[in-house]
């Protein structure tokens, strides 16, 4: 008897519609604020993109000029340009590319091919992916002490280079490990069945079909790279570079250095400050060629098995 | 017949090939030490920090760095260390502020109530703002979100702690909104089915279901978020100035290691000095706590990671 009481009750309280309905009513509610916050968030990542870009944008009007981009520095902001800067960049970029993509490629493949499910591929993947954790500027102190002091190259554009090279070195890394990995079975097994050594397969089945995600991955490494300020300016890169440097031990500058000094100096003349911005729109137009070409590639030449 | 003769002598002609062999057998050396670079990378950063850090230690009695006193070039140089761990971390607070509910409640919309559509066009954007370079950021903070904070606040220093702190929030945005919804992502989808079949709204399932089954994912994107503010640079050293003060107001300047670390060597502190040395001790500090976060947020991912 009492127990069907109970279940009488619990039975009530299951469908005390009324309450269930004023309930629900409000629960909608919330759930609608709350998408409308979170729609709300998501939009204003998107702009504040906008508005950078914007802002940086109509600062640099009418300083992004010709004579802007192929001129050196001047002491009158009117006057400056950015040639030396983006012929440093460039060069910087002439030494970080292939120090990356070979070093890049060939640790991922002895990881992938050699010494695949080892205790040595664990380690090293921990290690790679702690380094890809540490600061740039740490970075900059190991490229002052051991390229600029250590092997004497002080702040040349090898110096630069070299620093640059190991800070991104993990994104090739592990963008090559997936493209290596993605290469199917099949291929493989099929190389070695007719009778390829090891090394013929990596060179001519695994390479070329990893081939775009490799690249793709040194693109993305290097608009990494060519946007980094941190260590070039623990390196001692300078902003007041007049010569425009020919060979890989000049001194050079590069063009976000040429930002963060404008930047700080927008203090005593305000000019600078377009002066830095049309220098960010110019890196930006680099860094969005750079991307649209990894992107091309990507779609492009990734065939799927 | 004669065909197959052929072959046959060719396939003899390179086994006895030693060329051959002789690349074989070299290049998983060549591949080796490539893949040795790599450590030996960290075990360079590990050496030349601890090396130089300890000529600053064995010549500043630890109470003098403990302190709150600051000044590396002047007559007589004080190297306290607590004005920059107390700017790095309240910059970082300031930017987690940012970073953590706007990276975290885009990552729910992303994961749980937006289209496919929306979906497609939001996240190359992320992308695109996870890509811009820190200096850009540095500018923007500087030259539009102080002034504009200054119509709010009118006592705010031209250099502050406060702009630069919002505007790394906003940098860290992408990394914790993708790797949280990567986490909530890979929350499979009978959880979701079962919750919403129970007559859970889309929030509830959101909030009750999917927010716990992928917190540990969550909780390693927000430790790696910190890691990236204590580490970023460029936007604290322009927008937040070289003062050396120990000071908990946000609307003055501060300076944070990074950016001690940038403004000294850019300055005339020449090697073997003090001053040059101190980089060094300050650089293996933050090595330390960035490691030490990215070691934990690995942890994390490994040791609470549900398998489904």
């Amino acid at each position: 008897m009492s127990c069907e009481i109970e279940h009488k009750g619990t039975f009530n309280t299951l469908l005390n519609i009324n309450k269930i309905k004023k309930n629900l009513t409000r629960r909608i509610m919330i759930d609608k604020i709350a998408t409308m916050i979170f729609f709300g968030s998501t939009l204003f990542a998107l702009l504040v993109l906008g508005i950078l870009i914007y802002r940086i944008f109509t600062q640099s009007i009418g300083w992004l000029d010709l004579q802007f981009l192929t001129s050196t520095l001047s002491i009158f902001p009117e006057k400056a340009g950015i040639l030396g800067a983006i012929i440093g960049s460039f060069l910087l970029m002439i030494i970080v590319a292939p120090v990356t993509i070979v070093l890049g490629v060939a640790t991922a493949i002895y990881l992938e091919e050699y010494a695949s499910k080892s205790k040595f591929q664990s380690f090293v993947k921990m290690n790679i992916s702690n380094l890809a954790g540490v600061p740039s500027v740490i970075f900059g102190l190991l490229g002052l002490t051991v390229f600029g002091r250590l092997l004497n190259l002080g702040s040349s554009i090898l110096a630069g280079g070299l620093t640059m090279s190991l800070l991104v070195l993990p994104i090739v890394v592990v963008a090559a490990q997936e493209a290596v990995r993605a290469v199917p079975g099949f291929l493989r097994d099929a190389s070695y069945a007719m009778g390829a050594s090891r090394w013929t397969t990596i060179r001519k089945v695994v390479l070329p079909v990893a081939l775009p995600g490799i690249l793709t991955g040194s693109i993305l490494a290097l608009s990494r790279a060519i946007g980094e300020t941190a260590p070039l300016v623990v390196l001692g890169i300078p902003a007041l570079i007049l010569r425009i440097p020919t060979g890989f031990m000049d001194n050079f500058t590069a063009l976000p250095i040429q930002i963060y000094y404008w930047t700080l100096d927008a203090v005593l003349t305000r000019e600078y400050a377009n002066l830095a911005a049309a220098t960010i729109v110019a890196l930006m137009v680099m860094l969005a060629m750079m991307n649209s070409i990894a992107i091309i590639i990507r779609n492009k030449f990734q065939k799927r098995y | 017949m004669e065909n197959q003769t052929n072959v046959r002598g060719i396939i003899k002609k390179n086994l006895a090939n030693d060329k051959g062999r002789f690349v074989e057998n070299l290049m998983p050396r060549v591949f080796l030490v490539a893949a040795s670079i790599s450590i030996l990378t960290t075990i360079g950063i590990v050496l030349t920090l601890i090396l130089d850090a300890y000529k600053f230690f064995s010549q500043v009695p630890l109470r003098e760095i403990f302190s709150t006193k600051l000044a590396p070039l002047s007559a007589n140089p004080s190297f306290g260390i607590l004005p920059i761990i107390n700017g790095t971390i309240i910059t970082s607070f300031i930017a987690m502020c940012v970073a953590i509910p706007v990276g975290l409640t885009a990552a729910i919309y992303l994961s749980e109530f937006a289209s496919d559509k929306v979906r497609r066009i939001v996240k190359p954007i992320m992308e695109v703002l996870a890509g811009i370079p820190t200096i850009v950021y540095g500018f923007f903070a500087y030259s539009f979100v102080t002034p504009l904070l200054l119509l709010l606040i009118p006592n705010l220093e031209a250099k502050n702690a406060l702009s630069p702190g919002i505007v790394m929030g906003i940098m860290i945005i992408p990394l914790v909104a993708s790797l949280s919804e990567d986490a909530m992502n890979s929350v499979p989808n009978a959880l979701r089915e079962g919750a919403l079949a129970l007559g859970a709204t889309k929030l509830e399932v959101a909030l009750k279901v999917i927010v716990p089954a992928g917190f540990s994912g969550i909780l390693a994107s927000f430790i790696l978020g910190i890691s990236r503010a204590i580490g970023e640079t460029m936007i604290v050293a322009i927008a937040s100035g070289s003062s050396k003060n120990f000071t908990f107001d946000i609307t003055q300047s501060m300076q944070t290691m990074t950016a001690y670390i940038v403004e000294f060597t850019s300055g005339d502190a020449g090697s073997g000095t003090l001053g040059y040395y101190s980089l060094y001790a300050v650089g293996l500090l933050l090595f330390s706590f960035t490691l030490f976060m990215n070691l934990i947020a690995q942890y994390i991912l490994k040791r609470f990671r549900e398998e489904y």
